[in-house]
């Protein structure tokens, strides 16, 4: 089965399986991965769903939108492969991606 | 005998709770005892997307029940009618009995109703729950006008969905503005716009005497005369917390059940969390009880820690949101007792703007329309304690990346 893995800031690493259509954020909630509070449910609203993309994965995980952005820019701990992942629709083509998450959601 | 621990309520802080208690490693079991139906779902979305039709009940779940069952928590549907704090016992309405070691109180709040004459007729709804709205829904195919009683967030998103649907709507509200009780005149008056722009009608100063009508409602009256046709009516006035079995099981409640800074009642193997509490809160100074989704998830996490010895102090910003038509709103904050305001943006003719609510020099609360990095940057500001010059919000040649 295809999985992505998600590494917490003290390093606990959780992989969870893709299910292709649900959000990246929703398939953390769904397998209880600490460190995403997700408090808006998957609006764009909120920013605490805030992770780091591995270099190599950031193209499959699709275009940023201006939202989003904007949320992004002002987010503490951001980096250039940041995603709010409510806003990461998965796919199979993410098998074996890793994703950071911040130390804190804000 | 391992030990239990039960929640009561099923809903945003109970959703958190059952996770957290798993992350902060409770070895026991968790019974989950809800008196609605469904596991916890997503509430914010009853009033925007669920109603505008735009979201499914599938869609709603906070988590699916597979999460429930993997960290082996119990469902339980039943109302629970009394918490007995010496026998560490609670009675379910039908009789069962469960014991616990831990217990939290996640009973959140229930919608004010209207003692009027003809309250109880068909067609008349309120929206609290996931069956309001499949009620609402029902009537939808037969109803041309809907009068929604309240002009706070939840009505006027209620408004803005139903105008969605190609209803007529007219909005009621008692005081002389909508949002009154929670934003700036500025902010209310760009509402009104925005509402009427789409059609909807809005009118103030409005009491309303009596809901009119044989079986199903047919009109709207007010104290000064005036009547609305109706064949929909939406009541928006406020929820009232879930205070009585604490209450009766003697813990301290006033305007929410009391908790310290970890979520615990004046009962050390009680606590509390989401819209049913009343904390202090540290960053105003002063105790509050709040109505929304971060709160719950915020005590929910305290809550976990303490069940488990550990003291997780609450210090989080309350911020809230409200999607009406294209609009986004954000706040972040408390704007109560502000003596400055400052607008970034122009509310009069745009559909963009930020409201900085500014008290003895320090900012407070922003609420920000279609402004997401004016939202971020005012959870920092305020979350903080930095210092904002107040000119420098409002310069709009300062772009808003580098306001901080
Ligand atoms: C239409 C609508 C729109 C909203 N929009 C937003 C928004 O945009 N942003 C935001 O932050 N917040 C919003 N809110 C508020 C938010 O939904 C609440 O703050 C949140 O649901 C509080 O969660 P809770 O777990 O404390 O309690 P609740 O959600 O109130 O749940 C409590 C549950 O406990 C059950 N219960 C109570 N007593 C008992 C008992 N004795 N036995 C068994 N079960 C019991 C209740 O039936 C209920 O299911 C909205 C609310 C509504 C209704
Ligand atoms: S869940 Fe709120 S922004 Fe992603």
């Amino acid at each position: 089965m295809a999985n992505i893995t998600f590494v917490e800031h003290d390093g606990t690493e959780h992989t969870v399986d893709i299910e292709e259509g649900k959000s990246l954020m929703q398939v953390a909630m769904d397998n209880g991965v600490p460190g995403i509070d997700a408090d808006c449910g998957g609006e764009c609203a909120c920013g605490t769903c805030h992770v780091i993309v591995d270099d190599r994965w950031i193209k499959a995980t699709g275009a940023v939108s201006e939202e989003e952005q904007q949320m992004l820019d002002m987010t503490p701990e951001k980096e250039v492969t940041s995603r709010l992942s409510c806003s990461v629709n998965l796919s199979s083509e993410m098998d074996g991606m890793v994703v950071r998450l911040p130390e804190f959601q804000m | 005998m391992s030990r239990r621990c039960i929640i009561i309520g099923a809903s945003h802080a109970a959703a958190q709770l059952t996770a957290s208690l798993r992350q902060e490693d409770w070895q026991g079991g968790v019974l989950l005892i809800g008196d609605e139906p469904s596991l916890p779902y997503h509430r914010p979305p009853l009033s925007k997307a669920f109603l505008a039709g735009d979201k499914t009940l599938e869609e709603l779940a906070i988590r699916p029940s597979a999460f429930y069952e993997k960290l082996d928590v119990s469902f339980c549907q039943g109302r629970v009618v009394e918490i007995d704090r010496v026998e560490h016992r609670v009675t379910l309405e039908d009789g069962s009995v469960f014991d616990y070691d831990k217990l939290a109180l996640c009973m959140g709040a229930r919608v004010r109703t209207l003692a009027l004459p003809g309250a109880d007729l068909g067609g008349v709804h309120y929206l609290r729950n996931i069956a309001d709205v499949t009620g609402i829904q029902a009537d939808l195919p037969q109803a041309k006008a809907a009068v929604i009683i309240g002009g706070g967030y939840i009505g006027l998103e209620t408004a803005a969905s139903l105008k969605k649907q190609g209803m007529d709507v007219v909005v009621l509200e008692m005081a002389d503005r909508v949002l009154q009780r929670v934003t700036a005149p500025e902010v209310s008056e760009f509402y009104t716009r925005i509402h009427e722009e789409a059609g909807v009608d809005i009118h103030t100063n409005k009491l309303v005497s009596e809901l009119a009508g044989s079986d199903k409602v047919r009109k709207v009256v007010c104290s000064d005369g005036t009547e609305y046709f109706a064949d929909l009516v939406v009541v928006g006035v406020g929820v009232i917390p879930n205070t009585e079995l604490a209450e009766q099981a003697g813990l301290k409640v006033d305007n929410g059940i009391w908790v310290d800074d970890g979520c615990v009642t004046d009962d050390r193997d009680i606590v509390a969390a989401g819209d049913c509490t009343n904390h202090f809160n540290s960053l105003f100074q002063r105790r509050m009880r709040l109505e929304s989704v971060p709160n719950a998830n915020e005590q929910a996490k305290c809550a976990a820690a303490a069940i488990c010895g550990q003291h997780k102090p609450y210090q989080s910003l309350p911020w809230f949101w409200s999607d009406q038509y294209d609009l986004k709103l954000q706040i972040a904050g408390l704007s109560e007792g502000y003596d400055e305001l400052v607008i970034r943006g122009d509310y009069q003719t745009e559909r963009s703007f930020a409201a900085f609510y500014f008290k003895e020099g320090r900012l407070i609360a922003a609420d920000c329309v279609n402004r997401p990095q004016e939202f971020m940057i005012s959870k920092r500001i305020i979350s903080g304690g930095l210092t904002i010059d107040p000119d420098r919000l409002m310069d709009e040649s300062i772009p808003a990346k580098e306001l901080l």
